[in-house]
């Protein structure tokens, strides 16, 4: 173990070099449903329980299994409405269990990215191969039922190795080539997009994905009132396009259905959609669109910023 | 060291999947979005139909907590008085506080009652027969829990002995089901079943009525939130009352937006008197009513009188 995960390197949030996002945009803007598949039985990992309670869990299996048998649709139509692509955080045999959601999200152009296979089986205690192995067959399942090659990676539940974000650039480059996996959304440390060291020393960047404003650590941790959880996204919003003056940033909603598409949370959250795309010169995009822009317009000259930064 | 060394490896169970395909994980049910069945029209042409389930509990100051403490009960070291006397006011003076809430605002309830509560206190039970309204059984109190480390015998009297009691007392049919807890075994469901209940309201997967599959035969789902009940709201997530009422009243409008498109739905508020019959708290169920009560497209039926209107369009 070590005491410090040497995944990027320390870069203060001042003097930066200005970031512009397309057509002049100040905020990255992007809104990423997970949909995610629990398992009612799955077999017990040795270092993280899937539910508290013996099978069945009914609490909380049958609350996630709303999320899409009701929830999905209801967020879709909101996004819908306020014309933002979704970023699918996807545990991948949802594709094999639900293709009718599958279908939808395909519809709409949105992206696929992985968020492993299911939500009930951890990173924890698996060998590099296995973890290689899951990390393959989630790709290899968004590319087959989507045709999409897979640019981003949440592992699933938020369950790490220290070999994670490697393993996800090596299986892709394996697969694809150099060109395609670009992206992680397990790193809560910036606002804006920053590169991140790979043990191939391949090009890769962390794009914000914020926890603090996603649903379930709101809603379901930190048990805030759905009107304050609304509130708090206008907040973020309002101090990161302000900041954006300077540079931009980018705000990330990330979403559950079976959280945010409940009958009294939905209310506080079109909104928070309503107010923050109410604001021009704001860029509503998804994940593999800001990485995209971002490693074509701003690698280099973040690179090199923060190598001019570093205290010898 | 480089990092990512010292790692072992999982079982091999761990990377299989044997239930990856397409549905669900389990016979329980079948895979259904909501979005894609065909639309309900409630009675009279409305279009939400509203369940206000009151529950009728009694939490054991003896508790076992077998196989865990059940919400809402003993968590002091014996004898828990500061619990058990909380729980028993709702009994006491919390329904009649919410009893006049209902009828201020001429609101039919239905009554989830633990078998029993109804064979312990007669008067309370009678108080609710009188009333006519209809009665669910909620198992036998809140501690006596089904489980999956029950064995099957234990559990098929158990269920028995509350409907058994609750039929017998209250002269009902007695065929709605909620476990305490919410909790179940996996037998649990066909135990329904076989002691003649036709819906239960245990999974929180929906906002409508679904079948669910079982052994000795087909069981309703009735959709009752969870996330909206008083005691989730106010007593685990510790919102604040204005917050219970509008989350109450945005439920409420959205569902209502969402029926003109799709077609009827359901609003169920699970609500409890140790929780809303506090002084502090009633005036937050009758602003509840009060605006439920307002409503021009509003249906309010017992759960059973919902399922069957339901059903007949099925």
């Amino acid at each position: 173990m070590q005491e410090d995960p040497k995944l990027y390197d320390y870069w203060p949030y001042q003097n930066r070099p200005k970031i512009t996002w397309p057509r002049g945009a100040r905020v990255a803007f992007w809104v990423a449903p997970n949909i995610e598949y629990y398992e009612l039985d799955p077999p017990t990992n040795p270092h993280r329980k899937a539910w508290p309670g013996p099978c069945p869990f009914l609490p909380g299996y049958s609350i996630r299994d709303y999320g899409n048998r009701v929830g999905h649709m209801r967020q879709m139509q909101l996004l819908d409405k306020y014309g933002v692509r979704g970023s699918i955080s996807l545990s991948t045999a949802l594709c094999d269990h639900h293709p009718e959601i599958i279908a939808q999200c395909k519809e709409r152009n949105w992206e696929f990215f992985s968020h492993g296979i299911y939500n009930t089986r951890y990173t924890y205690g698996m060998s590099e191969q296995q973890e290689r192995d899951m990390i393959k067959d989630s790709i290899e399942t968004i590319y087959r039922h989507t045709g999409q090659k897979c640019a981003g990676y949440l592992a699933p539940a938020l369950s790490h190795s220290e070999l994670t974000l490697d393993l996800f650039a090596e299986v892709s480059t394996e697969l694809f080539g150099d060109e395609i996996a670009l992206y992680t959304c397990d790193l809560f440390h910036d606002d804006q997009p920053t590169p991140v060291h790979l043990r191939s020393g391949r090009r890769f960047i962390s794009v914000p994905y914020s926890l603090e404003m996603n649903d379930t650590i709101a809603y379901a941790v930190h048990k805030v009132e759905p009107r304050r959880y609304g509130q708090m996204l206008k907040d973020n919003f309002d101090r990161l396009y302000q900041e954006s003056e300077e540079s931009g940033t980018v705000m990330c909603i990330p979403t559950h259905n079976y959280q945010v598409s409940c009958p009294h949370r939905l209310k506080a959250f079109e909104e928070a959609l309503e107010y923050i795309l109410g604001h021009s010169e704001i860029w509503v995009t998804t994940g593999r669109e800001i990485a995209t822009y971002f490693m074509a317009n701003y690698y280099d000259s973040t690179m090199a910023d923060i190598d001019a930064k570093r205290v010898q | 060291m480089p990092k990512g060394c010292n790692r072992v490896a999982l079982d091999k169970e761990h990377l299989q999947y044997p239930h990856r395909s397409y549905g669900m994980d389990h016979d329980y049910y079948d895979w259904s979005m909501l979005s894609t069945r065909k639309p309900v029209n409630w009675p009279k042409g409305k279009k939400l139909a509203l369940w206000v389930n009151v529950c009728m509990q009694f939490f054991p100051l003896n508790q076992r907590s077998e196989p865990f403490p059940v919400p809402g009960g003993m968590s002091m070291p014996y004898p828990d008085l500061r619990h058990f006397t909380l729980r028993d006011y709702g009994n006491r003076v919390g329904i009649f506080r919410c009893l006049k809430a209902l009828d201020r605002f001429n609101i039919k309830a239905t009554f989830a009652f633990n078998g029993y509560l109804a064979k312990r206190n007669h008067y309370l039970l009678n108080t609710i027969i009188e009333r006519g309204d209809e009665i669910i059984c909620h198992g036998w109190h809140m501690d006596a829990l089904h489980h999956s480390g029950q064995n099957l015998e234990e559990e098929r009297e158990l269920i028995n002995r509350s409907i058994e009691t609750l039929r017998q007392l209250s002269g009902q049919e007695i065929t709605g089901w909620l476990s305490p807890a919410r909790n179940e075994s996996r037998n649990t469901p066909a135990l329904l079943v076989e002691n003649g209940i036709r819906y239960f309201s245990d999974w929180v997967n929906d906002d409508m009525p679904y079948r669910f599959n079982t052994a000795k035969g087909p069981l309703w789902a009735m959709p009752l939130s969870n996330e909206l009940e008083d005691r989730f709201i106010l007593l685990n997530n510790l919102h604040s009352e204005c917050s219970y009422v509008e989350q109450v009243c945005d439920a409420c409008n959205f569902l209502l937006q969402e029926s003109k498109q799709q077609g009827g739905r359901i609003l169920a508020l699970n609500i409890h008197p140790w929780v809303l019959g506090q002084p502090h708290r009633i005036g937050k169920l009758e602003q509840v009513l009060s605006y439920l009560s307002d409503q021009s497209n509003i249906w309010n039926a017992s759960s059973g009188e919902i399922l069957d209107s339901f059903i007949a369009q099925q």
